[in-house]
């Protein structure tokens, strides 16, 4: 089956996860395990200095040498201080290119402001970054940041947290159709069925948080991600049936014992 | 000398270099960047680089997020 490639990079697992909201980092490392993931993303924010030195960070337990580390935007609500970030988090990274552009608005929706995305997305590759974009269902979006030379386009599925799973399927598969770079479904997913949809629509991958660190067992949650995100990528590719509607027996109908 | 780090007033030993200030602190995390008055400051300068009177000094890292 072929792989998901980002940045060059080949990725056997098309689920990437995000670390926030786990109950401690133990979880989050165990998650991460179950839901064999390969990307996953982080926040970038101040240190808490004076802190337990002897406390571990996050970073100790999801190493930078299993997973590549995708540090987000999250809290930027201009291009201005969602650049800052990205130089900040290179240096963190010690050189890192790839990052995950979000510029919020301030809603209660948490909607990508469209307008500072694309002003950020392009300051973002003259200055070489690799961006993983976050943004809204709009295909004619999602075309113009691909055309600013995006490394990868992921609309959401709904808003953010929200689990509700893919509000508008035809938006999603419109954007898919047109894109020649990966489109990962990011946002909204409430369960396994929300992320197999994303994958049976085309998506090259799904990206998620909430609803693993949130559910009632994480760790199981996260596994389950695993398998929906496999069973929607492989029936993509085995081609599902053409609904119909009337119905088609699977049985045969000759050599009945109560026939003639 | 004083500056802000993360916001908050901070004492320092006049001359202190980045890579002093770090020490001070006891920052054991290997994962961070120093930005002074909205410039990162690169790991290799850390050493070098004295910190002055008022400098706005932020530290930074990697936490959970989606």
């Amino acid at each position: 089956m072929s792989k998901l490639i980002i940045n060059k990079k080949e990725y056997s697992s098309r689920l990437i996860l995000g670390t926030g909201k786990y109950k401690d980092f133990d979880e989050t490392k165990l998650s991460l395990e179950s839901s064999g993931c390969e990307m996953v993303t982080v926040a970038i924010r101040r240190m808490n200095i004076g802190q337990d030195h002897n406390s571990k960070n996050l970073l100790d337990y999801v190493s930078p040498d299993k997973y590549t580390i995708l540090p987000n935007t999250a809290g930027c609500y201009t291009a201005e201080d969602a650049v800052r970030t990205c130089e900040l988090a290179e240096e963190l990274l010690n050189g890192e290119k790839l990052i995950k552009l979000e510029v919020l608005s301030r809603s209660k929706t948490l909607f990508p402001d469209v307008v500072e995305t694309i002003k950020a997305a392009e300051i973002l590759v003259k200055k070489d970054f690799k961006v993983m974009v976050y943004t809204t269902d709009d295909p004619i979006v999602a075309k113009e940041l691909e055309k600013v030379g995006c490394e990868c386009v992921m609309p959401l599925g709904s808003a953010i947290g929200s689990g509700i799973g893919i509000i508008n399927e035809y938006n999603i598969k419109e954007i898919i159709e047109n894109a020649t770079v990966p489109i990962i479904v990011d946002a909204g997913v409430g369960t396994a069925s929300d992320a197999c949809i994303a994958m049976e629509l085309g998506c090259d991958g799904v990206l998620m948080n909430t609803a693993i660190a949130c559910a009632k067992e994480p760790i199981k949650m996260a596994s389950a991600m695993k398998y929906a995100v496999i069973a929607g990528r492989e029936a993509l590719l085995a081609g599902r049936i053409v609904k119909k509607q009337s119905g088609s027996a699977s049985s045969p109908k000759a050599g009945l014992v109560t026939g003639d | 000398m004083n500056i802000l780090l993360n916001n908050k007033p901070v004492r320092l030993f006049d001359g202190s270099t980045v890579k002093k200030l770090l020490e001070n602190k006891n920052i054991k995390n290997k994962y961070y960047a120093v930005e002074i008055n909205r410039k990162i400051i690169p790991k290799s300068d850390h050493e070098t680089y004295v910190i002055k009177d008022g400098d706005k000094i932020e530290i930074i890292t990697a936490i959970g997020g989606g």
